[in-house]
């Protein structure tokens, strides 16, 4: 197989495992691309991305617009704090503007769920969602299962556990689905209140205690407490947070084998994880954030293929 | 659908050894020049050439590297080709190299094309040479001609000339296959 089976990213929902492993194919090239002594490749030259981010963020749109540059795309940069959707504008009249401006693909992270599905079926461009509210992060659920692919040799038959905010996280969903497809065996672990109720219907067990969830586990995705998304409160204090589901280098020690710690960042020092475990062998954190980059790339050169 | 011999295995081997022989007339020790297989095909040539140059003319040290063209193709988007990469391997400076690349069959030069703008990225070569088993002659369309040719054939355009190797079709063999 040389062509994915979707004309967007929307959501590794929508995606099947064979264009995971497309993706994973490709991007396994673009890592060899981006250590070389000239990073860039001329692909994507008569292509012009739109990267529109309706949200926050530092990784995640440095990371696309590094790859849409080392393809040699065209990129132009939106944020909706400095734009007219501040004067309200709706999104299709903001991307039909940006359109009329020749664009070929848009990426887009929207504080709405569904925004990117909403978008591709009332516009002519290829679409990739860089997060939808709490819905899904396609791109960071593969350059996480990529990460465990590079680390562990495969993701099929690996034991991971996603740890925290499950709640109002897209990163826990794209990443159940992704590692699902792979083959992998998920758990979730977190404060009751912070795991959605229907959750073991996605086929993913629920543990509360993070020792034994961490004795079980391969590999640990620690989540971050998304204190922006909590309109209540969804647990006493941060300090009790962490002395139940923070971890840190004693309890990775207590435990009789080595797992590995992924974080998709931003990290809570001394929340989530601490110092110590974040700088550690253990932690592939800066790992994933290379390996984003290679795996952006491939997202948009196999995308990009499909434009008429 | 037709097909003709063009070289047999003897003339193969007749062809890798005078290959050989015209490149140490010009390259002597190879310690300045690097050989680069253009991926996918050129890879079995450039593999067969070094164990030429090692084991019957005793060349130590060749470096022999592959070079995907895939990303730097010109017809990206336009043509229903494969898009899918293979590896690239240069483990060596090209910097102030004299870099020979190698392919199967030479046939519009886009392909070589495309590995003169790859070849960039790993640094400026001092110079860059092209050897090809089977010249396709009055096919270019770019100004690209090979420095050393195994085979020249005048082919028309919808036929196809199909090079076999043993290590991966089990014969070593140049067929003409016309429809």
């Amino acid at each position: 197989m040389s062509e994915l089976s979707v004309n967007h990213l929307l959501g590794i929902k929508y995606i099947t495992e064979d264009d995971i492993n497309l993706i994973f194919e490709t991007a396994d090239h673009f890592k060899e691309v981006i250590n070389r002594p000239i990073k860039k490749v001329p692909s994507l030259r008569d292509i012009t991305i739109a990267n529109l981010f309706f949200e926050n963020s530092t990784r995640t749109r440095l990371s696309f617009e590094l790859a849409e540059k080392r393809l040699s795309a065209d990129v132009i940069n939106f944020s909706a704090a400095s734009s007219s959707v501040k004067k309200g504008e709706t999104l299709i009249d903001t991307v039909n503007n940006i359109l009329s401006m020749k664009v070929d693909m848009v990426v887009m992270r929207h504080p709405n769920p569904g925004a990117g599905i909403f978008l591709s079926k009332n516009i002519k461009a290829s679409i990739v969602n860089a997060g939808d509210g709490a819905h899904e992060h396609p791109t960071q659920a593969l350059l996480d299962c990529y990460s465990i692919r590079e680390k562990l040799g495969d993701v099929a038959g690996k034991k991971v556990v996603i740890v925290g905010d499950i709640l109002h996280s897209r990163v826990a969903l794209s990443n159940i689905f992704a590692l699902q497809k792979l083959g992998a065996t998920v758990k979730v672990c977190g404060p009751k209140t912070l795991i959605p109720k229907y959750i073991e219907h996605l086929g993913v067990e629920v543990e509360t205690n993070l020792r034994n969830a961490l004795q079980w586990c391969d590999v640990a995705n620690m989540l971050r407490v998304q204190n922006e998304r909590m309109d209540i409160s969804y647990f006493p204090s941060t300090r009790e947070y962490t002395q139940q589901f923070g971890v840190n280098k004693k309890l990775l020690d207590s435990l009789n084998k080595d797992i590995v710690v992924m974080h998709p960042g931003p990290i809570n020092r001394g929340v989530e994880i601490t110092s110590d475990v974040a700088d550690s062998k253990q932690a592939i954190i800066l790992n994933q954030v290379q390996n984003g980059v290679a795996v952006r790339m491939a997202v948009l050169y196999l995308l990009a293929s499909k434009i008429q | 659908m037709s097909q003709k011999v063009l070289l047999n295995a003897t003339e193969i081997n007749i062809a890798l050894h005078r290959l050989a022989c015209q490149l140490i007339e010009n390259h002597d020790t190879f310690t300045d020049t690097v050989l680069i297989g253009i991926q996918p095909r050129g890879v079995f040539l450039a593999e067969r050439l070094k164990t030429v140059l090692e084991e019957d003319y005793k060349i130590k040290n060749i470096q022999l590297g592959y070079l995907d063209i895939t990303f730097y193709r010109d017809d990206f988007r336009r043509s229903g080709k494969s898009l899918e990469a293979n590896k690239t391997n240069i483990d060596f400076v090209v910097e102030d190299k004299k870099v020979v690349f190698i392919d199967d069959v030479l046939y519009t030069g886009r392909s070589i094309r495309s590995a003169l703008t790859a070849v960039q990225s790993f640094g400026r070569p001092l110079e860059i040479e092209l050897l090809t088993l089977i010249d396709r002659r009055f096919s270019r369309h770019l100004p690209i001609q090979p420095d050393y040719r195994g085979r020249q054939v005048d082919a028309i355009n919808n036929e196809k000339v199909k090079v076999c190797w043993k290590e991966n079709e089990g014969e070593d063999m140049v067929y003409l296959v016309s429809n």
